[in-house]
Order: structure tokens, then sequence, then C-alpha cells
């Protein structure tokens, strides 16, 4: 009996000395997925990201109504004091044109996700490029670009961002993009030079530069891997504030001039704010779909952020 | 110490200069510049360069650059080209409103925000910290012009609290001294005028003090759950101190550190919610100015010093921060 | 009647959706006043977690303490927090293993050490300079009276660790907790540092529990060793008898792991297999027995319980024999 014991137990402990054995013990990505999948609040902010994603994606299949299309019974009682409210067929009522609002904040989604994904993308692609300059060379290439980034930075972002949609010929959603991203750009190349700078110093890339591996190879294969985790996070977190910079743009008459296209912060930022005393849910909806899309990639990009901080790794 | 001092304002003077020269270039490549926007539809070309030449927009660039810097470094900031006005009078009226908000906005948050945080990390996990977790959430994620709408809809609409817009009672017949109307108020003895000021301060400063307070109480959160998992307070709790010196000497004075970096940065936030907040509320300041100086014509010589002002704030703001982080950080001090 | 007396003393480690860990199983030790005292054991076998639980300064929340700490009879568990924090740094002091980490960087040394006279003798803050300036002097910091105002990043290691054991002797407690005190230090310090303890502990009368996992610290410094293994005692004696004939395989194996001036030349040190972590519960038999050489079918199975032994207690089913000519 207790050799029986005994022997269950030698097999456990050797199995238990095995996985102490493994080197580095589970991938780090599927060990963050897995603290991820623990955190209550990345699972509200994945979900959240997740439901946005499909109501843009298969927004024509949900919505009523074409948003573009005006309708006569919301155009009939329509004045600058009066826009009709709820009923059969409008849930949510008609928008300052005639149309269907509840559509309008459906098909929203998508151009929300446009604008917000396309200026962080952009922001991220030129930051990038940018940081890894000056990070893998060094030098005056580096001093340059990051008094660059010093200058950028030294105006507050949303000032940048006016000056910069100030700019155009005409204000387009082109320019409200390309602004937005550009307030971007030097924040994600300080956090892609700043992680590889720390990377430079890391035992593994002096291990493999003392092996000889050329520098190029070491930027590319230790380094920016490495780096771009810290990058993808800021991602995350920079679509919630493109998408509020976006609304606060349109906001101050800089936002995209098309009244046919629905987008929340244009949405919030025009309508809404010139009925707000006629009829304050065109400022509402709008408003509450913002906060809570923001609210979703903030939470989701919080929680990427603590599972992938080695501190937090117990 | 003073080697520090030196080198942050030399790098202050660099950095204006590298501004100077973007703004100046980005404003000139404006389209649909300032003449055709004095003139409109009046616009013969002989008019037309007239007014050029007496502007001096028909010089080379590079000589026009030349000639704003000098008018500058004298103080001359050139003539609203909307207006009229002298630029410098623009500035003097629009930047002590500005200001007087943004301060009030900042004493909201830090005032607010580091007893929240600290309280958050006090509690962790439990009600006081969920409930501010997901306060400084949505705190960041909401449209500060949107809650400016709310809050004005709700406090001057519906329950009569405050007054919906503007810095002073019509009517209010109030001296001004230095343009800020609450200090003026006091230096004048005009109390009534001062209370009077503050009363329409408040909402316009709690509304733009939303993001950073909701940061402040982040920060400090984060910041004292560091700081108590810390050695040396484990060795102030090992002395037997009391729960108020290890919480002030030990705890706070180490976590505030991140805290008082974060108030520079925030500056920055608070000049950009500004432009949104003030008109929200009408309030007349440096993002007024911009505002207007952007929609319809375009305002040059307005634009480019609020710009240039709004920098030299946002970054003399943060070397105030950066030495007085080496006046409380010790080990900063040696460096 | 001792000074300290442990019975029974568990902590266990709860946090909610996770396996609760055991970090100490019933532990049971004595000091007696004066007397220096050693834990000894490797890393992670609850030796650190014994003296923040003897101190309360476990966390309240995840953490279960169970036992009585009998100080000079009181259960200090029993306590009140507000009480058990006019003790601490009063009756008992406490000196941690990182001198720098265990300084607040931004406070003075001075005011570091006057707080804790500040509070239990009631001094005002001159008076308790005056005193810190003593004190500092009195654990051989040159230069005390500029010392008072100077920060911790700016003086040497060796000096924080001789400003803490002040710090920790401040009060002039009967028991002094001293955990891994030197593991941080340059060797030449760690035998500066070791001396002023023996020679402050001698001279006041206090009684010392040293922690520590360097058996050359416990051979310059304790009267009685207990060593740990998983949260428990698994043997006791004094320090001439446990470093002359180790009965318990483990404590066998620490000390044929420690390199000496005077083994024969050629000899290899023998290293214990595997580590802490490979252990067995110790309701289910001796948690060392997976890394025992000696190990039986009598080790698994049942607790293996600590008996009286010659030279003291015991856990062992199959002790190593005596050497001959002890």
């Amino acid at each position: 009996m207790t050799n029986v014991l005994a022997e269950k137990k030698k097999a456990r402990l050797e199995q238990l000395a095995q996985a102490a054995a493994e080197p580095g013990g589970v991938g780090l990505w599927r060990e963050a997925l897995r603290r991820l999948r623990r955190n209550p609040a990345g699972m509200v902010g994945a979900v959240i990201v997740l439901a946005f994603l499909l109501l843009a994606v298969f927004a024509p299949l949900i919505a009523p109504h074409d948003p573009a299309q005006r309708f006569k019974e919301l155009t009939d009682n329509l004045r600058a004091d009066h826009i009709p409210g709820a009923m059969s067929g409008f849930p949510l009522g008609g928008d300052p044109n005639g149309r269907d609002f509840l559509s309008r904040l459906i098909y929203g989604s998508r151009q929300t996700l446009f604008v917000g994904v396309l200026a962080t993308l952009i922001g991220l692609t030129a930051g990038v490029t940018i940081g890894a300059l000056a990070g893998a060379l060094g030098g005056w290439v580096d001093m340059l670009l990051m008094r660059l980034t010093d200058v950028m930075l030294a105006l507050p972002s949303l000032l940048l961002a006016i000056s910069l949609v100030a700019l155009a010929s005409k204000s387009s959603q082109w320019t409200v993009i390309a602004a937005v991203a550009t307030v971007n750009v030097p924040i994600f190349a300080r956090l892609l030079r700043g992680a590889m700078l720390a990377q430079r110093e890391s035992d593994h890339v002096l291990a493999a530069r003392s092996l000889g591996v050329k520098q190029r190879a070491i930027v590319l294969r230790h380094m920016l891997p490495n780096s771009l985790t810290a990058v993808i996070v800021q991602a995350t977190l920079t679509f919630s504030v493109a998408i509020l910079d976006a609304a606060a743009l349109s906001f101050l008459g800089l936002g995209d001039p098309d009244i046919n296209r629905a987008e929340w912060g244009l949405m919030l930022g025009t309508d809404g704010q010139r009925y707000f005393e006629v009829r304050p849910e065109l400022a509402y909806y709008p408003a509450i779909a913002i906060v809570v899309v923001a609210l979703g990639f903030t939470l989701l990009g919080e929680a990427m952020r603590e599972s992938i901080d080695p501190k937090n790794r117990r | 110490m003073l080697r520090v001092i030196v080198r942050r304002l030399l790098q202050l003077a660099v950095t204006l200069f590298a501004l100077s020269i973007l703004v100046f270039v980005w404003l000139r490549s404006l389209p649909g510049g300032p003449v055709d926007a004095m003139l409109g539809d009046r616009a013969t070309p002989e008019r037309r360069a007239l007014l050029v030449k007496a502007l001096g927009y028909d010089q080379p660039i590079l000589v026009q650059y030349w000639r704003f810097l000098q008018r500058t470094l004298v103080g001359d900031f050139g003539a609203s080209t909307r207006s009229g006005d002298s630029v410098l009078s623009v500035l003097g009226r629009a930047f002590p409103a500005t200001i007087e908000l943004t301060v009030a906005a900042m004493i909201i948050a830090v005032g607010l925000g580091v007893p929240l945080g600290y309280l958050a990390a006090r509690y962790r996990g439990r009600m006081p910290d969920n409930l501010s977790v997901v306060g400084t959430l949505v705190g960041i994620s909401i449209p500060i012009f949107f809650l400016g709408y709310l809050l004005k809809d709700v406090f001057t609409q519906h329950l009569h609290w405050f007054p919906p817009s503007g810095r002073i009672s019509i009517g209010m017949d109030n001296t001004h001294v230095t343009g800020f109307f609450v200090l003026d108020g006091i230096l004048t003895r005009e109390w009534d005028a001062s209370a009077d000021a503050i009363w329409h301060l408040i909402l316009p400063a709690a509304t733009l003090a939303t993001i950073p307070l909701a940061v402040i109480v982040r920060i400090t959160r984060a910041s004292v759950l560091d700081v108590l998992n810390e050695d040396y307070v484990r060795t102030a709790e090992a002395k037997g101190l009391r729960a108020k010196v290890v919480r002030q000497r030990h705890v706070l004075r180490n976590a505030l550190l991140p805290v008082v970096t974060t108030i520079g940065l925030q500056t920055g936030a608070l000049l950009a919610g500004a432009v949104l907040t003030e008109k929200v509320f009408n309030w007349g300041g440096l993002g007024t100015e911009i505002t207007n100086s952007i929609s319809g014509s375009r305002d040059y010589p307005v634009l480019q010093a609020v710009l240039m002002l709004a920098a030299i704030v946002f970054i003399v703001v943060n070397l105030l921060v950066d030495l007085s982080y080496a006046v409380i950080d010790p080990r900063v001090r040696v460096r | 009647m001792p000074l300290l007396d442990v019975q029974d003393l568990s902590v266990v480690f709860a946090r909610r959706g996770e396996k609760p860990f055991t970090a100490v199983d019933n532990l049971s030790f004595t000091v007696e006043p004066g007397q220096t005292v050693g834990l000894v054991g490797e890393s992670g076998c609850g030796k650190s977690v014994t003296s923040l639980a003897i101190m309360g300064l476990l966390p309240r929340r995840g953490v279960r303490v169970s036992g009585r700490v009998l100080f000079e009879g009181a259960d200090l568990l029993a306590l009140r927090p507000e009480d058990m924090r006019d003790r601490r740094g009063r009756d008992i002091g406490m000196i941690f293993q990182d001198p720098l980490s265990s300084l607040n960087p931004v406070v003075p040394i001075g005011l570091q050490v006057a707080e804790v006279v500040e509070r239990h003798f009631g001094r005002t803050r001159k008076a308790a300079m005056v005193e810190a300036r003593d004190l500092l002097d009195a654990v051989g910091i040159p230069d005390p009276q500029r010392r008072l105002k100077e920060y911790p990043h700016q003086i040497s290691g060796g000096m924080r660790q001789r400003a803490l054991i002040a710090i920790a002797l401040a009060c002039k407690p009967r028991l002094l907790i001293a955990d891994e005190p030197t593991t941080a230090l340059d060797v030449t310090i760690q035998a500066q540092i070791l001396t002023l303890l023996r020679q402050l502990v001698v001279d006041s009368d206090t009684a010392l529990v040293l922690i520590t996992h360097d058996l050359g610290v416990v051979a310059g410094l304790c009267d009685v060793v207990n060593v740990l293994y998983a949260g428990k005692v698994v043997e006791t004696g004094t320090r001439h008898d446990l470093f002359a004939n180790p009965r318990h395989p483990y404590t066998h194996g620490l000390l044929g792991s420690v390199p000496r001036l005077d083994s024969p030349r050629g000899e290899r040190l023998t290293p214990i297999r595997g580590s802490v972590a490979d252990n067995i519960p110790w309701a289910e038999g001796c948690a060392f027995a997976p890394r025992c050489d000696r190990v039986n079918d009598a080790c698994i199975g049942d607790t293996v319980p600590l008996e009286a032994a010659p030279h003291g207690r015991l856990r062992c089913t199959n002790p190593v024999p005596q050497e001959v000519g002890v």
C-alpha cells in the first residue's frame, strides 16, 4: 500500500521537475492571453470591442433603413424647433435632415471604426518608423528625430490637430484622419525608441552581439519584435483618443463636412450640439456610443498592458 | 541645480525657435489667406496687390519670417486681421481668462484626485476602488464638450444653480487690474465681483477638470499601490509608527512623485480642453480666440501668437515641474 | 519562561480562485532571554514569513495566521492592531535584508532613526535627533552629525545596514529579529556587520532571532539552531551539536554543500538534488523525501513527527548515523 503510494508520489514529482526544467515555461504570449482571460475588466473590454466590430461589419443587415435616405414621415413635421421623435418604423425618430436616427447610429459604427483604425494605423506606422530609425541608428539621426518629436509634443495634442486641419483648403474626412494620426506619431516614436534602447542593453541583445550577429539582424530579429508589444498596447489605447479627437474637431467645425456621412463624433459634434435644446437624444446616443466604445478599447488596452507587464507576472 | 536650469532654458529656447518656424510655415501655407478674407467679394487684383504689399506678404518667406521674429522679440505681434485690434491686446484679454480657468480646473483635479486615488489604493479591490476605476475610465472616455453641455443643461436649465456662460454677470461693474477676475475682486476688495467670478468659474472648471482628475486618480492609485509594496513601508510599520505618520511621511511622500510629473503633462490636456470648454461656456479666452481665428477667415497673427503662447505655457509649466521634482526628490538633486 | 514561545504557528496564503499555499506549517520554537536563535533553510522554506507573522506585518487579506506567538507570556497574535503597533519597534526590533530598499529614499537618515524614539519614548524632535546621532555613533557610522541630514543613496551599503540596525535597536528592544541581515552586502562588509550585531546583542543582552540561509552566519552567531524545511522544523540543536553531528539528511546535505577550508583537497561539494518546489505535503509524509538519499517506505504516508533526540529535536525516520567519536 505505502509502496504504491510512494510510486505515485515519485511519478508526480518527476512530472513537477520536468515542468520546472522547461526553459521560460509557457510562451510569453500564451501566458499573457491566459492572464487576460482571468481579468474581468479586460474581458468586458474585449466583449465591447467585439460587439462594436460585429455591429460595424453587419450594419447593413441590422439597420432598418438606408442612413442617407430622407423619409416623408420624418420631414413632414420637421422644423428648426421640432424634430420628430419615435414613431412606428423609426424607433428613435429622425435627425434634422429627416433621416432615420437609429440607422444612422448603427451605420455610424462603420465610419467611427474607419476613422479610428485608420488614424491609429497611420500614426503607428509613421511613429514606429521614426522610433525604429532613432533607436537603431542612434547618434545625430536619433538626436534630430527626437528634437522633432519634442517640437510636436510642445503643442498640446488637440491644438496640434487643430492647426493641422486648418492647413487643408477644405476640411474632409481625410484631413481629420491625417491630423489625428499625426498627433500620435511622436507618442509612438518615443515609445518604440525607449523600448528599443532598453532592449539594446538587455542581455539577449548583448549575447547576440557578442556572438557576432550583424547589427541589421539584431535590430530586425531581436530589438524590434520585443519592443513592439508596448506599441500594440498603446495602439489599442490610441483608438479611443482618436475617436474622441475626431469628435472634438467636428465640434469645433473643423470636421468632415459631408452631411450624409454617419459618424458618431460628427453626429455628436454637429447635430447633437446644434439641436441639444430641441432634441438632446441627438447628442446622447452618439455620445453614449462613443463613451462605451472608447471604454471598451481602454479596458482591453489596459488589460493587455497589465498582462504583458512582467511586474504582474506572479 | 543651476546647470540643470540653464540646460533646460537652452532647450526651451531651441524648441521655441523650431516651433516658431513650424507655426510660421504651417500658417503661411494655409489656403485662403487673410487677404482674401479681409477683402471678401470686393477683391480686385489692384486692391489685393496693395494689401499684400502693405502686409508684407509679397516678400520671400524667409524675409517674412525674419520680420516676424524681429517684431516678436520686441513684443509686437501685429494686429488681428479680423478685428484690427493689436494681437497683444487680444492676448491681454484672453490669456488671463484661460489661465484662470485652467488653474481652477487644476485645483479641482489635484484637490480631489490625490485623496480619491489614495482611498482607491487603500481599499484596493473593494467598493471605493471599483467605483474609482469605473469612474476614471468613464471620465477619460467621455467627450468633454458633451459633458460640458450635459452639466450646463442640468445645472443651469433645470436647477438654475450656476450661470450658463461668460466670466462675470452682465451689469457687474468690476474693476480690471490683472484680468484675472477672481484676483481683481480680491485686490480691489470688490468681494461681490470675486464671488460672482467664482460662481461663473465652477461649471467650466469642473468640466475642464474631468480628464486631469481621472488621470490623477489613476496615477495616484497606481503609485500608492506600488509604494505600499516597498520595503521601506514595511520598515516603517516594523518601527511601530502611527498609521498617520506611515501614510504621510512614508507612503504619500513617495507616491506623489509621479503625480507631480503628471500635473505637468496634464497642463497640455487642460490647454487643449480649454478650446472645447471655452466654446461651450462662451468663455472668451485663448481657446475662443483659436476657434474664431480658424473658422471662416484665417486670422494668422492671432493664431500664430496663441499657439506659441500655449506652447510656451506648456513648456514652462513642465520646466517648473521638473525643477520642483528636483527639490522634492533628493535622488534627483545630486545628479 | 522563554522570552518568545512560538507554538503551532501556521500561515496559509489563500487568494481567491487559487489553491491555498501553506508557507508555515505548525511551526514551534522558543527563544530564551538574551539567546541567539537561528532559523535556517533554503529560500521558500517559510523563514521570512515566520518573522513577519511574529511582527504582525503580514497583510490581513488573503492570509490566515493561526497558532500562538507568546512574547513574555502574552499572545501577540491576539493583540489588537493598535496594541501591536505600540510593541513593534519598542519590544521587538527588526532588520531587513536589503538595506537600500528598506530605507525611505526621500527621508533623511536622521529622521528615520529619530522617529522611532520620538514615537515610543515620546521625545521631542530635537531630543530624538540627539539620540539618533548617538545611535548612529554606536553602530559605528563615522561623522554621525553630518549623516543625520544625508539621504540613503548618499551613504554606502554597509552604512545603510548599520543605520537599519540603529533603527531596530533604538528603543532597546528585548528581541531583535534579523532577516538575512548580510545577504545583500559584500563579503568584507558582511563580517563587519556580523561582528557589530554580536557585539550589540551581547552587550545589551538582547535576544536575537537570526534568519538566514547562510550556515557561515549561523556558525558565527547562534546559540541554538532550528533547521526549517517547507514550513516545519526538521532539526533543532545547539550550534555545536548540529555542526559536528547533523542527524537530519537535509541538515547533513546543507553542511555538505558548504565549502570548507579544512576539507581534504579534491573533495567535491555535494549539492542537494532538486529544489524546495519538489516536495510533498507534510500530511502525506516527509516533505524532503523526494530529494532525500536516505528515503524509505516509512517516509511516505503519515506526517513524520518531531521527536526529542539526544542533542535536541529531530524529524526523521532514518537519520544519518552518529559519527564515531562524538
